[in-house]
């Protein structure tokens, strides 16, 4: 009988673990012994870390998006375009939109997370955010307009994607108005949930000079709960008022609904084991999650979703060939992070550790563009 | 004294590092009513006058802390008022 392995969700995670197996398992995908499954809603994959480019008007959308069917091995993977809706843990088997009940042996969430900013009342209409590819080009827009005032960029949500983006945001607003002889006439303000810069103290602390040195003004333990787009003014639950002209806001963000209902995991994130990536809820016996859907305690960044790929690919081989899977994943984490528009640092780390920020430099800014370009290859599997 | 709180919501941040029990306790708070309590479950010992610092600023209020020793853990008990 043939073994399925079903991948929802064709992401970073999920475009990477298919080309992992079509690699390890293509003697068995060709002998119809194993078969993979890869479901994604679009056709097309968004390479998200392009959006701050295109804010600044240095990357278009359509540079950041490539078919699917481009990235991964069509002849060993089913890949389908279509939506899941239901989830059956018991059953072993997924319901899709057009109506197919798909059984699996091997379930992989990698749907990523979604963006809510309807929770915060007012954030909709009086706020901008770079998250997704329309909020992008509308704050594209808004920033190339906006000549004198106050810009804020307010963290909102917590956990978020790419948690170094709000840091690389005014950094690089920063420079992009001093290159435009503008910087005078513009005030930045920086605001976190916490009482420091970010959510890991040597990130927080490398911030703080920059931001020190740059003039640009940070606001900790500081956490909207409304927007009042009239007044445009930041209402906290800390009982702050906080007046600004144009604010980018990191809105609140969202697991997925079919987490939750299948009993997975709390706020839609999949509860699982740090090291294995299997889910943990009773009964979830086959069931993996990579990427921003998976709650384990490090970022929601690409470079999570590629290394646990690569652990969830062997230990599902492992399986299906009968041995004893024994990869594991460490939280090894990787981001480089933009401190203007021609310079740029790099932090690496793993669970617990406390990584080391690097002294910014125009080659980590080209490397950090080279990547933006040859991403497209850690896609398909080959770096 | 707080052995005997009965939380409403318990948050496991144990092993969290980023973005850390602080945050997942903010979150909580900001979707819970006025009167729910939290235990936080943290062994970032940074939690113990974090927490504090953010419950008093926001104007919560703090019911207690216990150390699990032996667990290597802390509770901290936080009702959330209006």
């Amino acid at each position: 009988m043939t073994e399925r392995i079903v991948i929802v969700g064709g992401g970073t995670g999920g475009t990477v673990l298919a080309n992992r197996l079509t690699d390890d398992l293509a003697a068995e995908i060709d002998a119809g012994e194993v078969e993979v499954v890869l479901i994604n809603d679009t056709p097309e994959q968004t390479y998200k870390p392009a959006f701050l480019y295109v804010t600044f008007g240095k990357k278009e959308l359509a540079e950041a998006r490539r078919p699917i069917a481009d990235l991964v091995d069509t002849d060993r993977v089913d890949l389908r375009i279509d939506r899941v809706t239901g989830l059956d843990t018991d059953a072993k088997r997924v319901s899709l939109e057009t109506g197919t009940e798909l059984a699996y042996d091997h379930l992989v969430l990698a749907m990523g997370a979604n963006l809510a900013p309807e929770e915060v009342p007012g954030l909709m209409e009086g706020g901008h955010h770079f998250y997704g590819p329309e909020g992008a080009e509308k704050l594209r827009d808004a920033l190339a307009d906006f000549e004198a005032g106050h810009l804020v960029l307010s963290v909102i949500g917590v956990p978020h994607m790419c948690p170094a983006a709000p840091v690389e945001f005014v950094l690089m607003a920063d420079a992009w108005f001093r290159e435009r002889g503008l910087r005078d006439e513009i005030e930045i303000t920086y605001t976190y949930p916490i009482q420091r810069a970010h959510g890991i103290q040597s990130v927080a602390d490398w911030a703080t000079e920059l931001f020190e040195e740059r003039d640009i003004n940070l606001e900790t333990f500081f956490n909207p709960e409304e927007i009042d787009p009239e007044a445009k003014t930041i209402e906290t639950m800390e009982g702050e008022s906080f007046e600004y002209d144009l604010l980018v806001a990191i809105p609140p963000h969202a697991g997925s609904d079919l987490v939750t209902e299948a009993g997975l995991g709390d706020d839609g994130w999949v509860a699982v084991d740090k090291h294995t990536l299997e889910a943990t809820a009773e009964g979830a016996e086959g069931v993996y999650a990579i990427g921003d859907v998976a709650d384990v305690p490090t970022s929601k960044a690409g470079s999570v979703a590629h290394y646990e790929a690569g652990t969830v690919a062997d230990r599902i081989a492992s399986r299906v060939r009968g041995q004893v899977p024994t990869a594991t994943f460490d939280g090894k984490t990787i981001c480089f992070i933009e401190s203007g528009t021609d310079e740029a640092t790099f932090v690496e780390f793993g669970y617990g550790d406390q990584p080391v920020v690097r002294k910014p430099s125009k080659l980590l800014h080209w490397g950090k563009l080279a990547y933006n370009e040859s991403y497209w290859l850690t896609a398909r599997g080959l770096i | 004294m707080s052995e005997a709180i009965q939380p409403d919501v318990t948050i496991d941040s144990r092993g969290a590092t980023c973005p850390g029990p602080l945050m997942d306790l903010i979150g909580k708070v900001k979707k819970a009513d006025a009167g729910t309590v939290f235990e936080l479950q943290t062994t970032d010992s940074s939690s113990s006058h974090d927490v504090p610092e953010w419950v008093e600023k926001a104007g919560h209020e703090l019911l207690g802390v216990d150390e699990h020793e032996e667990e290597g853990y802390w509770s901290i008990f936080i009702e959330k008022t209006e």
